[in-house]
Order: structure tokens, then C-alpha cells, then sequence
């Protein structure tokens, strides 16, 4: 069972008017903006169950922009991120689908960065502004967030894992929960190390050093 | 012996062998559980303070709309007749309850509100505790320790049952809010934390039954009126404990109480804006409104 904070009853700050909805709507761009890694340009919300028939008035169309912009859930200018977006160059689009068996609560942010690199999650709001990770560039993976996480995108090959949790270990962090999700034996797999102490981001280059194994490298700070 | 606690007998267990108020073993709890400072954790609770008074300024003097147009200067209305004539219910009650009012308000035109527990409940306390805070003199740091007090409530409330109208009803948000407010106005006026959790057990037992119904699925209507109604029966539930009347049963099992009403209430009564105010002609009505209107 999850040990409540005090900050969880009487918390979080936030953007009204619905935890869920708009906190929790703003904290899945945010992780989008990491895992883009770049400058996003162009960004398609997929709005599915819930998200899709009630976004616009609970305002989660606008959180959502805010986290691609990169703002806080208690931001202020939350809901002008869209002007701010337009100022800014940044072009979005609000599309409804079914994504099947997920949660309601569940949007696709599908992004072209600067550069015309295309990335994809897919995350669920859960309640009280909490979050879930499911899918990072199509491939399954769970994380909340709720931890520093260090996302390494790799080739299935041994001795990988190995090699980078040395290069953790090395950095004195505490590993908090670690898994490995892949879907084929040989191809993409990613990495999701949870920490108890923040990731210093210089580790990101010693991990990029280990070889042409690693594709990508992320860290998405405690949101 | 840890300041950890998991139920209202234990809290005031804890209270009891340590010879501290709820809010001290809340937060010592939270000192033992996240290892910062009690000066660190005391500042950040601050910051919520901070951003509940402001909202409550905000409501209660600016012109609010809602995103759907449905709510907002009801808040104003409301202060303009207590400032103004001799309320029934007295200018006190009035003012904490447009203060509730105002906070989600604010929280519907997507202003900044701290949840407490939820953002569909983040008026009661702000409207209560800083009403109290502003009519007996009391200052930031006691009301720091209050919200401190309302954590402790809220805690229990989401540990053994739940706070999430979507999962218990309406209670499970505006009540737990107000069984929270109720308990920390209690101690806050030097009531033992005995006839606080007193008063946070006449407070939920008070709501038992309500369903939660979103008009068109939105956080506004009724959510506002139930916030006002949230706070004076938090105001009631704290005069009732301070004159020594106790609840018949005791905090722990109401809560459990509350979790299984709500837990067998239908899923159209929760939150899905499937029944209740939301299924009545006006209700489908607006709805119809709000989501074709802006296609």
C-alpha cells in the first residue's frame, strides 16, 4: 500500500478544475517533452475514452500544450498555454480514437521535433494527478513518474544492462525499482530504472559511451 | 516508537503517549517518512496555504467564468449580501462558505487551487479554515498547523477508504473535505483530538448518501453548491464537538461506513455524469450545449 504524504491529502498545486483531467493531463506532456528529447514542432493528441468526450471543458487540451511546452501543473499560464504555443511556433492537433483496453483517462501524443525526428508515448492519467507511462515509440513499457527514471532505449543484446547499471552505481544513486521491457529477442528494448535520488544528467553521455547498443537515453525528473 | 499511524484510534493513541496535538504527530510523521526537515516540510504546507488564500481573494472579488460558462460569481454575489444585509445564517458562515465557493470558482476557470484532498473539494477547506483564521486572529503558522490537522483526517479517510468521487460518491470528496476542515477547526480552537475526530465522524455521517453527479461531467455544477454545503456542515460538525457532543459511532468505523455506501452506490451515481443532476432535462441539456457549442 502506497504510504500517503500529507502532500497527497493537501496537495498538489495545481491548475483547475480536475486533478485528473488537467494536473495529471499536464504531467503526460510533460513526460512527452522529455522522451522527445528536442524542441517539439509538431504534436498530435490522440484523446481517448474519457479524455476524448470531456477534454475540452475540463481544460485537458490546454494542460496538455502546457506540458509539451514544458510547464508546471500549478503554472499559471497554464490555460493560455495555446496562445503561448502559437507564439512559439509549436503546432497542435486534438484528435478522438478508441486505443482500445486502456485506461479512460488515456492519451497518444504523437511529436515531430525540430529536426523532423518523430517520437511517440502513450500515457493514462490514473487520479489525483498521477500518472502512468505505457507505451514509449510503440514499444509496452509502465512507469509513474512518481521516481526519477532513467529511460535507456537498447539493443537486446547481453551484457547491456549490466553496463549501465554499473555506470548508475558508479554515481552512488539507489536503484528504487528497475524493469526491462522489449519485444522481440535481439531487437528494441528500453529500460526503466526508478531512483530514490535525483539523476545527475552527465550520466546520459557515459551511458551513450557504452556503444552503438544504446539508441536513446532519457531522464524524466519526479514530476 | 514510530509517528506512523493507520487509523483514527491509533492516531489518538499516538496523541495520547506522546502528549502532542494531531497536527505535530502529522508532521513528525512526515519528517520520519521523507527524512527533510519539520522547517522544510512546515514551509512547503505554507506554500499551499498561500495559494488557497490567494484563490479565495480571487473568487470572492474577481470576475470569474467557468471554461464551460456554467459557474463562476456566484462567490461574489453571495459576499455582496453579507457585506451588505443581516444574513440568516450569520456573516461568518456566509463568508466561509463563499470563500469555499470561490476557491472552486477559481479551480473551474482553471485558476491555480491546492487540491485538499481533491481539486472537486478544494473549497471547504480554505473556506473554513481561513475564515476561522481571519474572524479569531489567528495567524499563517497556526493555520499551517491546521491544514496539518486536516492532512492527518484526510490521510485515514484515503488509507482505509477513499477520497475519489469516482470510486465513493460525492461524500467520498466533499465530505472526507469536510469531515477535514471540521477536525482541524476543532483543534485549532483548542478542542482535544478526541472531539476532533468527533467532529469529523458527525461531518461524514452527516453526507452519507450523496451521490456524485457532475452536470455534463464537469467539476462545476453541483460541485460548487456542495462545497458551500461542505463547509457549513463542517462549521456545525466543529460547534457540535466543541460543546462536547460526541458521534454514537465512533471515526473508524464511519469511515468504513462511507467506503462501502459509496462502493455500492451504482457506477451511474459516481462521477460518470451518467445519473443524478446530471441526468435530469436541464442537465442533459447543458451538457448538450457545452460539447456541440464548441465542436
Amino acid at each position: 500500500m502506497k504510504n500517503y504524504s500529507a502532500f497527497d491529502v493537501i496537495g498538489p498545486r495545481m491548475i483547475g478544475p480536475s486533478s485528473s483531467h488537467t494536473a495529471g493531463a499536464a504531467r503526460l506532456g510533460k513526460v512527452a517533452r522529455r522522451i522527445c528529447g528536442e524542441e517539439v514542432k509538431k504534436v498530435i493528441f490522440t484523446l481517448h475514452g474519457s479524455f476524448a468526450k470531456t477534454y475540452r471543458g475540463h481544460g485537458t487540451d490546454k494542460a496538455l500544450v502546457a506540458g509539451i511546452l514544458g510547464m508546471e501543473p500549478e503554472d499559471k499560464h497554464l490555460r493560455k498555454s495555446m496562445e503561448i504555443a502559437k507564439k512559439k511556433g509549436l503546432d497542435y492537433q486534438f484528435v478522438e480514437e478508441d486505443l482500445g483496453d486502456v485506461h479512460p483517462n488515456t492519451v497518444k501524443i504523437s511529436m515531430i521535433d525540430k529536426k523532423g525526428n518523430q517520437s511517440e508515448i502513450v500515457g493514462s492519467s490514473i487520479g489525483g494527478g498521477n500518472i502512468k507511462i505505457i507505451k514509449i515509440n510503440g514499444l509496452d513499457v509502465e512507469f509513474t513518474g512518481e521516481y526519477s527514471t532513467l529511460i535507456v532505449r537498447q539493443i537486446d543484446v547481453p551484457g547491456v544492462i549490466a553496463k549501465v547499471t554499473k555506470i548508475v552505481s558508479q554515481v552512488e544513486i539507489n536503484i528504487a525499482f528497475m524493469r526491462v521491457f522489449r519485444q522481440n529477442k535481439g531487437k528494441d528494448a528500453f529500460m526503466i530504472i526508478e531512483t530514490d535520488d535525483p539523476i545527475p544528467k552527465g550520466i546520459i553521455e557515459k551511458i551513450r559511451s557504452i556503444g552503438e547498443e544504446i539508441i536513446h537515453v532519457y531522464i524524466v525528473d519526479v514530476l | 516508537m514510530s509517528k506512523n499511524f493507520i487509523s483514527g484510534v491509533d492516531l489518538l493513541e499516538k496523541c495520547r503517549i506522546y502528549r502532542k496535538k494531531i497536527w505535530e504527530i502529522m508532521l513528525e510523521r512526515e519528517i520520519e517518512n521523507t527524512g527533510k526537515s519539520k522547517a522544510e516540510i512546515f514551509n512547503d504546507m505554507k506554500k499551499n496555504l498561500i495559494v488557497m488564500k490567494a484563490a479565495v481573494k480571487d473568487g470572492l472579488y474577481e470576475d470569474i467564468k467557468s471554461v464551460s460558462g456554467l459557474v463562476g460569481g456566484d462567490a461574489k454575489r453571495l459576499r455582496k449580501r453579507y457585506e451588505k444585509e443581516r444574513t440568516v445564517s450569520g456573516k461568518r458562515m456566509n463568508k466561509a462558505v463563499a470563500s469555499a465557493m470561490a476557491v472552486l470558482e477559481v479551480n473551474a476557470s482553471m485558476g491555480q487551487i491546492v487540491a485538499a484532498p481533491t481539486a472537486g473539494s478544494s473549497g471547504i477547506i480554505p473556506g473554513a479554515l481561513i475564515t476561522v483564521g481571519e474572524d479569531f486572529n489567528f495567524n499563517d503558522d497556526d493555520l499551517v498547523k491546521a491544514l496539518f490537522t486536516a492532512a492527518a483526517i484526510g490521510y485515514i479517510i484515503t488509507r482505509n477508504a477513499t477520497v475519489s468521487g469516482a470510486e465513493g460518491g460525492c461524500q467520498a470528496e466533499t465530505g472526507a473535505a469536510a469531515a477535514m476542515a471540521a477536525s482541524a477547526i476543532v483543534e485549532l480552537l483548542g478542542g482535544s483530538p478526541e472531539q476532533a475526530l468527533h467532529a469529523a465522524s458527525m461531518t461524514i455521517k452527516n453526507i452519507l448518501g450523496l451521490v456524485c453527479d457532475p452536470i455534463a461531467g464537469l467539476v462545476e455544477s453541483p460541485c460548487v453548491k456542495r462545497n458551500a454545503i461542505g463547509t457549513a456542515n463542517a462549521f456545525i460538525s466543529a460547534d457540535m464537538a466543541l460543546a462536547g457532543i460526541k458521534s454514537i459511532i465512533p471515526f473508524d468505523e464511519v469511515v468504513e461506513a462511507m467506503y462501502k455506501v459509496g462502493r455500492s452506490l451504482p457506477c451511474e451515481l459516481r462521477e460518470t455524469a451518467q445519473g443524478g443532476l446530471a441526468k435530469t432535462p436541464t442537465g442533459i441539456k447543458i451538457e448538450e450545449e457545452i460539447f456541440n457549442k464548441k465542436q
